[in-house]
């Protein structure tokens, strides 16, 4: 009983950072609709920040708070001048385009930790007064521990008062709730902004400061906790902060109990648990259906049909590349094939969140699985290449089905994070079922034949299957398959009133997307050699977004363009050991610059020349 | 960062496409390629570096090898992914010509570049990953490696903790391949030693992502005797300062790999743990003359006390320069015959590369930790040759796959 | 038969009853008007005709099938067609597509992977524009039509489906008075050429006396007056909780 009750107080402990965390993202999610993936970095700087003042002032009660407390304040005042200088320059742009900005930042603050702290992990002082521990039923328990776990509670009184007893969190209510609306009444909405982007951002600070006494500072612990908060947002119920504090309450619990019944499940629990959740409550579990966002990807403009002149010059940039092994080296070929690999990857995407307006975050998982079936083909039946290549998109697509038939049944962010409950849970398959994916250490030698082991000749093999799915994609793109897809997104409710079954349309797509993925993933496999489960994982996920972004959802050329510049851009910035900070200032630059896409801004380019 | 470096890079970029090296001629330098996870696991990673490149120096300093040519290393991120490491590892062969590969951290980093290695021809000195695999179940005719693998340093561990009164055993190791063979050999090595221990509980947090509360609370509910300990970074660090809160620690041994690495250890500057066994790197005592000369010369260049990870990048490297002097040629075949065998001085003494499995017998110091002046640092330590600690060669052979 | 037949139908929300007890029935080629003040059920009504909402009892049948319990494209698919009161058009087609999607839906073609979508039914989905008067706009885009003309293109689109029901939630709000008699006439034309049931609800009085076969008045989601035009006009019941207000 003891052991149980002080197991729980742990769990409790635990909680409370996660709510902190969360409860920032989820004030910063409800009113801007930002997917703000920075949150994670900001939790990261508030650690440092206070690790640093702790250091200096942290042996007396007042230094050690105010440490805290001033970290907290600054990365609050991160957060809104990130809101001045980038993301208010982007409201106008499609919503998810904000959430590549805010990519980018990630990646500078990476690098920027690294260089102001310095490599190794930072192990700071302990709260002065509260360095002990208390018997708890014979159980000795962290003194610290105590004063978090009062601190959750406390912060959420807070928190109500102020959106529920101040004019300010009045406004962000409303905004929350009706963003037009608010805008319509004349309130000041980049001000407004600006302030729910200091608040949310201080959370997290504040979030991170806390941990100086328990853990040591690393960095790593942005992408640690970013995924976390988001799924504490999405389990609780989006715009509930009472949401959110009870699902940082189960999530630490099931954490502390968790590890009791099954230790090695560790790897997947809160993904597990959050599947669980939004297959059974669509809106989390205190969410209103009215919180609920509007589908991620609004409706755009029309895609402009291509005409022959662009179909002549797809094919004349086809015939070009299919022409670069007489010109260029090995390395170009390697790269060029990834290139071509990823565009596929990267269009399948498209065809949802272009297409249906469905905002995937896990989409890897299909990629991976395609590497994997064809990986597994090749281990343990010995498949030939071509048999192994037609089983990765096999198997990808049957994925795809399972997953897509409980992932379309939900919206939004919704959906988004659902999907990634279903990557994590594939990818902690491949990751611990030993026996047949080899763990972590993956599955080697899987080499194309020696007929295609030439670089040239998988080159223009990857080339020829990946421009025959791309034609394929594309044709079902403007096919009536892709226009219902379409259709659902610009209207459910027109399409179901004449007659479009939106969600069986959408599961569809979600299977020809992860088909497609999949087939990208079988090439990838042969072209490296080896799989492993980072294929699976979400920074893969995110990368694939990411080259749809940077390419422009509204053009059908944007996944091919955006794979095709985030990849080189990264190879090439890697030879840099700074790539990080240069990637990261490159993508800020390119949204600025390009707020609909480097494609996007082409086709503006070009309908200008046309009407000129 | 200024305008210099990045037209640099620009003009590296454009070399990397369409660049074709002109043949080696008797001045040009010999290339190595070297990758590695720099942003991935930099508190490793960056020490490692700094220790490669003074080896790199002190050879070119000697008047380089193969009479006069300097040793140049094109180094690369891997970001910590392994198709990452496998592209840059393609860009090396193809477009740096380099003869040799070398590096790595990740276990299935390193499984991916010698997988590649195989299939290019191309020799790779893994310097880190400390997976089995690589030299054994996943070995190849191309990979080498230096650190003590997984099982050699559970080995050493295991022949102090059978020392120990403790017969009832927990473990705690992060949730990924390295940790589970830890935990595999060393219950398998200390049973076999000790048929009177039992394990009475597991914890497998994720890698870097340790509920350091619920974690102690769980161990210290099965009431082990003793501890083994795989777990480390910003997880060990977390589960020191919980385990000491919470009492675990107290009257309890505790066996735990590789905290005795100054990367690890010093971080947590008092409050590192006391009297815990560990394998690790006192730098500062270690005063055989291999030692002695490596330290000074590295605190000179780079005006630190070296790290576990300078020493391994320090050792690569000197392993990489004997190889070539004694094949006489950067040739792959005459390097691989170079390399089985090949007998150097490393700061941690004599090292061997063994021709049945590739290993090389560097070993590790064995010891415990203590804090002295509120610094922390090892005690009662001496250094475990690897030789003494792997299989015998009958049983090593059937590890292999056959060539 | 006749074409609908609605009996009993109710329908609440956390208490608070928005239809109850409705029945009524519609006959092939007959146009009636469903009116009420606002608030009184009749979104909710169509909500539940054409399957958006289930009702909490009650029955409708169309040709005799139950329709009761089925999703709205099932609805669709047995031959209820709708246009909304916001207007609600697939806004990144243009609006021949738009009507076109229908017709792909009619046919059962949504799921073609390879012939493009705009090649398809081009000329039927013209021919439908040209009748409602949107031949000349059949290339622009839908996001950015004049609000009587979306009004055109969703009567379009639901005539597209050859519906043997159709629902017309409001559908002359917001035009001039000319546009609205003119489409008046163009659905009642319709109507009794196809041989088509139209439901519509309305705020225009001209509009629903000028045109309506038979009226039915709801009020706090029961129906109050049933019959022909001049005949409910003159119920003191409608005038006292509907035209009473309005006067």
């Amino acid at each position: 009983m003891d052991f149980y009750l002080v197991q729980f107080l742990s769990g409790l402990a635990q909680a409370a950072t996660l709510f902190l965390v969360a409860s920032g993202l989820s004030i910063i999610f409800g009113v801007t609709r930002i997917v703000n993936f920075a949150h994670g970095s900001f939790y990261m700087l508030g650690a440092y920040l206070a690790w640093t003042f702790v250091e200096r002032w942290g042996s007396d009660v007042l230094g050690f708070w105010g440490g805290v407390l001033l970290a907290a304040l600054l990365v609050g005042a991160l957060g809104a001048v990130m809101e001045v200088l980038l993301l208010r320059r982007l409201y106008r742009s499609p919503e998810l385009f904000q959430l590549l900005a805010t990519f980018g930042v990630v990646l500078l603050v990476q690098d920027a930790a690294f260089g102001v702290w310095g490599p190794e992990d930072l192990l700071g002082r302990r709260a002065p007064l509260l360095k002990g521990t208390v018997d708890i039923l014979g159980r000795p328990f962290p003194l610290y521990d105590l004063v978090l776990i009062a601190l959750g509670p406390a912060v959420l009184g807070l928190l109500w008062l102020l959106f529920n007893r101040t004019r300010w969190g009045t406004l962000v209510r409303a905004a929350t709730q009706d963003r037009e609306m608010t805008a319509a009444l004349g309130v000041d909405q980049a001000r407004l902004f600006t302030g729910v982007l200091f608040l949310g951002s201080a959370l997290a600070g504040l979030g991170g400061a806390l941990q100086v006494p328990r853990e040591a500072v690393n960095l790593h612990m942005d992408m640690a906790m970013v995924v976390e908060a988001f799924v504490v947002v999405v389990v609780g119920g989006m715009g509930s902060l009472p949401g959110a504090f009870l699902a940082s309450l189960l999530i630490g619990q099931l954490q502390a109990f968790g590890i009791l019944v099954f230790p090695q499940i560790t790897l997947v629990l809160v993904f597990l648990f959050m599947a669980v959740v939004l297959v059974l409550r669509p809106y989390g579990l205190l969410g209103r259906k009215e919180e609920a966002p509007p589908p991620a990807a609004a409706a755009g403009p029309p895609f402009a049909p291509t005409g022959r002149r662009a179909g002549l010059a797809a094919l004349a940039a086809l015939a070009a590349l299919a022409a670069v092994p007489l010109l260029a080296g090995e390395y170009a070929l390697i790269v060029l094939t990834e290139v071509a690999i990823l565009a596929l990857a990267a269009a399948s995407l498209h065809l949802l969140v272009g297409f249906g307006g469905l905002v995937s975050f896990g989409h890897a998982a299909y990629f991976g699985l395609g590497a994997y079936g064809a990986a597994l083909l090749v281990k343990h039946v010995a498949a030939p290449m071509p048999l192994a290549l037609l089983g990765a998109p096999v198997l990808a697509g049957a994925a795809a089905l399972i997953a897509g038939w409980f992932c379309v049944r939900r919206s939004g962010l919704y959906f988004a994070m659902l999907t990634l409950a279903f990557a994590q849970i594939a990818w902690s398959i491949t990751f611990q079922w030993y026996g047949v994916t080899g763990g972590d250490n993956g599955i080697l030698g899987v080499w194309p034949p020696a007929w295609a082991a030439s670089r040239a000749v998988y080159y223009e093999v990857t080339l020829a299957l990946v421009a025959a799915a791309l034609w394929a994609l594309r044709r079902a793109a403007f096919a009536p398959f892709g226009y219902t897809l379409r259709a659902g997104r610009d209207s459910p409710l027109r399409a179901e009133a004449v007659g479009i079954d939106v969600r069986r349309h959408q599961w569809l797509g979600f299977a020809l997307a992860g088909t497609a993925a999949g087939l990208a993933g079988g090439l990838y496999a042969f072209a490296k050699g080896s799989v492993f489960p980072t294929l699976l994982a979400v920074p893969q996920s995110v990368d694939a977004l990411v080259m749809v972004l940077m390419g422009g959802i509204q053009t059908v050329a944007g996944p091919v363009v955006g794979a095709a510049a985030f990849h080189l851009l990264r190879t090439t910035l890697m030879a840099s050991e700074h790539w990080r900070v240069i990637l990261g200032l490159v993508i800020v630059a390119l949204v600025l610059l390009f707020p609909q896409g480097i494609a996007g801004f082409a086709r503006r380019l070009w309908n200008r020349g046309a009407e000129a | 960062m200024n305008r210099r470096h990045i037209l640099h890079l620009i003009g590296a970029a454009a070399a990397a496409w369409f660049a074709v090296p002109s043949p080696a001629s008797a001045q040009q330098p010999i290339k190595i390629g070297e990758v590695n996870s720099y942003t991935g696991l930099p508190a490793f990673t960056i020490p490692y570096r700094q220790g490669w490149q003074l080896a790199v120096e002190e050879v070119n300093a000697r008047g380089g090898l193969l009479g006069g040519r300097k040793l140049e290393v094109v180094s690369r991120d891997d970001a910590g992914k392994p198709d990452d490491a496998v592209r840059i590892a393609g860009e090396l062969v193809a477009n740096e010509k380099v003869d040799l590969l070398s590096g790595t951290y990740f276990s299935n980093v390193g499984l991916a570049v010698a997988d590649f290695a195989a299939r290019e021809k191309i020799p790779f000195v893994a310097s880190e990953p400390l997976s089995d695999a690589v030299t054994w179940q996943k070995g190849n005719r191309w990979t080498w490696r230096l650190r003590p693998s997984t099982y050699m340093q559970a080995a050493m561990l295991v022949e102090e903790a059978a020392k120990l009164p403790a017969r009832r055993w927990a473990t705690v190791a992060p949730n990924y391949e390295y940790g589970q063979s830890a935990v595999k050999w060393f219950k398998e090595l200390l049973k076999a030693k000790r048929p009177d221990v039992e394990f009475v509980a597991e914890q497998w947090p994720a890698q870097g992502k340790l509920e350091a509360g619920p974690t102690v609370q769980a161990l210290a509910a099965s009431n082990p005797d003793a501890i083994f300990n795989v777990t480390f970074g910003a997880d060990l660090a977390k589960f020191v300062r919980e385990g000491d809160n919470r009492g675990l620690f107290a009257k309890r041994s505790v066996v735990s790999l590789l905290s005795g690495e100054p990367e690890y250890l010093e971080p947590m500057k008092d409050e590192a743990p006391k009297g815990w066994i560990v394998t690790g790197y006192p730098w500062d005592q270690v005063k055989t003359p291999e030692n002695t000369a490596f330290v000074e010369a590295y605190r000179k260049r780079f005006n630190e006390p070296p790290r576990m990870g300078s020493v391994v990048g320090y050792a690569t490297f000197t392993a990489i320069a004997a190889a070539i002097g004694k094949a006489g040629s950067t040739d792959g075949e005459k390097l691989l015959a170079a390399l089985a065998g090949l007998k150097i001085d490393s700061p941690f003494g004599p090292v061997l590369f063994r021709a049945i499995d590739h290993q090389s017998t560097m070993g590790a110091f064995v010891g415990r930790t203590d804090v002295k002046d509120g610094k922390p640092t090892m005690v009662d330590w001496r250094y475990a040759d690897g030789a003494a600690y792997l299989p015998p060669d009958d049983v090593v052979r059937t590890l292999r796959p056959a060539e | 038969m006749s074409r609908l037949v609605v009996e009993n139908l109710a329908r609440s929300f956390g208490g608070v009853h928005a239809v109850r007890g409705v029945s009524f029935r519609l006959e092939a080629g007959e146009l009636l008007a469903l009116i009420g003040p606002n608030g009184a059920g009749k979104t909710t009504c169509f909500n539940l005709l054409n399957g958006q909402l289930r009702p909490d009892s009650g029955s409708i049948r169309l040709d005799g099938a139950e329709l009761v319990g089925l999703e709205p494209s099932r609805i669709w698919s047995l031959g209820v067609g709708r246009t909304f009161q916001i207007t609600a058009t697939f806004a990144s087609m243009t609006v021949r597509e738009n009507v076109q999607m229908v017709l792909l839906s009619r046919h059962r073609r949504l799921l073609g992977l390879w012939r493009p979508a705009a090649r398809q039914f081009r000329d039927e989905a013209q021919a439908v524009l040209e009748r409602v008067g949107m031949g000349g706009q059949a290339e622009r885009p839908c996001g950015v039509l004049a609000y009587g003309d979306l009004k055109r293109v969703e009567l379009a689109m639901a005539i597209a489906g050859a519906p043997k029901l159709l629902l017309m939630d409001e559908p002359t709000a917001g035009m001039a008075p000319g546009e609205r008699q003119e489409l008046m006439a163009l659905t009642d034309s319709l109507a009794h050429e196809q041989g088509m049931a139209v439901l519509f609800t309305e705020h225009d009085m001209d509009v629903v006396f000028g045109h309506a076969d038979r009226v039915i008045v709801l009020d706090r989601g029961q129906l109050i007056a049933e019959g022909a035009p001049d005949a409910v006009r003159a119920d003191p019941r409608v005038q006292a909780v509907y035209l009473g207000n309005a006067a």
